[in-house]
């Protein structure tokens, strides 16, 4: 049956604290961080982007797994800050892992779902005996315009599944969306920074989305929240996620391994499947695990996954590639004014 | 840099991709075609190095190339990878943390970029081993 055959996940070492950016623009840091629940988030490096996230990331997989990255047969990036407007970063993955030139390969672009858009790909080209193997990917470094709301939690990181039907970890039993045409958060051609519809981008994008596609896989999986041994929701903040599982059924302790974004922020594509690889790390043959990421613009995909016997065997090294535990560990703190020369937000002498 | 010098470096820059003499098993990065101890009865054949190795030596860069993407000051440093070769790379790591000996492993990073619209040079450079 189609699963996950491996994942892995890559976070940059760099953090900075919600208190420290609030203190530049003479904003309450512990009520925003009360506010948001979340407290640091990830800063990229000067040399990474959301390319060599994603490389480190899909290495990290291979790491706990052996597997031929030639049967690799699709290579799918889904980001809202691909380093080029045009040429491929799925092409650059594929190169550092190996995998081309046998492969088919295409960047994904749905505000923070384009991640989870990838691994439904990789779902119907693996079910459909396209390829053997799909590689998808969520990655982003993500951006938010000085002083605004999103400067807070916009934060850098991503996780990568390889999607297969051969003995894989956890099964992929079904996956469903709900999709409309909702301008929650934008960001057009050219412009540095996207812009949002603040309050708008609660009830009618996430709650709307994230509750329609929840409840259509409820619905057609004949399930109830509590048949789920953990829950996984996209995280812009850790106040949402929390409020859409209370409303559907689902309760904390359900969702409390995936909400990862209190020390991370959000990781835009990469954020519901850096939340589902937390939960991976800790889960144990038999555990069921709902999943349903958002994507602003706006649209919803929900998964239904059971974890299996293979996550314990010996085809499959769990402790061979960082958990997300242990990537959040060690930080290194910065300052604005570093964290701006990392965001490139500094305008440099041409 | 041009395109073509490089796109033509990728797999060593990407994956140091270097090669081995079969006959001697002496191990070349940058790769060799022709190994210099056998001669004629060398097989050479391409070897994907395993990206980890050891510091010989080191200094630290104060005033980086402008294209390049850490503007400085940065640790470039001399690795002997495990495997027997010794190549050049930036060392990820603060400048006083760098230490002669130090185990080091490969990780994919920006090294440069072509101006603002010009292409991004990818490729290896190498972090403490925690």
């Amino acid at each position: 049956m189609v699963g996950i055959i491996t994942y892995g996940v890559y976070i940059p070492r760099y953090r900075i604290k919600v208190e420290e950016i609030a203190r530049v623009w003479g904003a309450n840091g512990s009520e925003i961080s009360a506010g948001l629940g979340v407290f640091e988030k990830s800063v990229p490096d000067l040399d990474e982007d959301a390319a060599t996230i994603a490389v480190e990331a899909a290495r990290n997989a291979l790491l706990r797994r052996t597997i031929d990255p030639e049967q690799i047969g699709a290579v799918y990036v889904g980001s809202e800050s691909h380093p080029y407007a045009v040429k491929p970063t799925a092409c650059t993955v594929g190169e550092a892992i190996g995998a081309t030139p046998n492969m088919t390969a295409a960047d994904y672009e749905f505000a923070c779902k384009a991640g989870t858009a990838a691994i439904q790909t990789c779902m119907g080209l693996v079910k459909s005996n396209m390829v053997k193997y799909g590689l998808a990917i969520g990655s982003d470094v993500s951006q938010g315009a000085p002083s605004d709301a999103l400067e807070y939690t916009a934060a850098a990181g991503g996780a990568a599944y390889i999607i297969g039907n051969d003995d894989p970890i956890a099964t992929l039993n079904h996956t469903c969306s709900f999709t409309t045409d909702t301008p929650d958060f934008w960001r057009r051609e050219g412009q540095d920074y996207p812009r949002h519809g603040g309050r708008f981008t609660g009830d009618p994008g996430y709650f709307k989305h994230v509750k329609g596609a929840s409840n259509l896989m409820l619905e057609q999986m004949k399930k109830t929240p509590k048949d789920y041994t953990y829950a996984v929701f996209h995280q812009p903040n850790a106040k949402f996620p929390q409020k859409v599982a209370k409303d559907l059924g689902f309760t904390a302790d359900q969702i409390k391994p995936g909400l990862v974004v209190p020390r991370l922020g959000n990781t835009y594509s990469g954020a519901s499947p850096v939340g589902l690889a937390a939960t991976l790390d800790i889960a144990k043959p038999g555990d069921t695990i709902f999943v349903c990421s958002f994507g602003s613009g706006a649209g919803s995909d929900a998964f239904d996954i059971t974890v299996t016997d293979a996550i314990l065997s010996d085809t499959f090294r769990r402790g061979a590639a960082p958990s997300v535990e242990k990537l959040l560990q060690n930080p290194i703190y910065l300052d604005y004014a570093k964290y701006a020369k990392h965001k490139g937000k500094l305008v440099m002498q041409a | 840099m041009s395109v073509a010098r490089f796109w033509r470096k990728i797999p060593q820059r990407y994956n140091l991709i270097g090669t081995k003499c079969e006959t001697c098993g002496q191990h070349f990065f940058p790769p060799r075609t022709f190994c210099p101890d056998c001669r004629r009865t060398g097989k050479i054949v391409d070897h994907k190095f395993a990206g980890t190795g050891t510091i010989v030596t080191y200094t630290v860069i104060q005033t980086a190339p402008d294209q390049f993407a850490s503007p400085g000051p940065y640790v470039l440093a001399i690795i002997k990878l495990d495997e027997g070769p010794q190549m050049t790379s930036q060392i990820i790591c603060d400048p006083k943390d760098a230490k002669i000996g130090m185990r080091v492993r490969g990780v994919f990073r920006k090294i440069a970029t072509d101006g603002e619209s010009g292409i991004i040079h990818y490729g290896t450079k190498f972090v403490p081993v925690e």
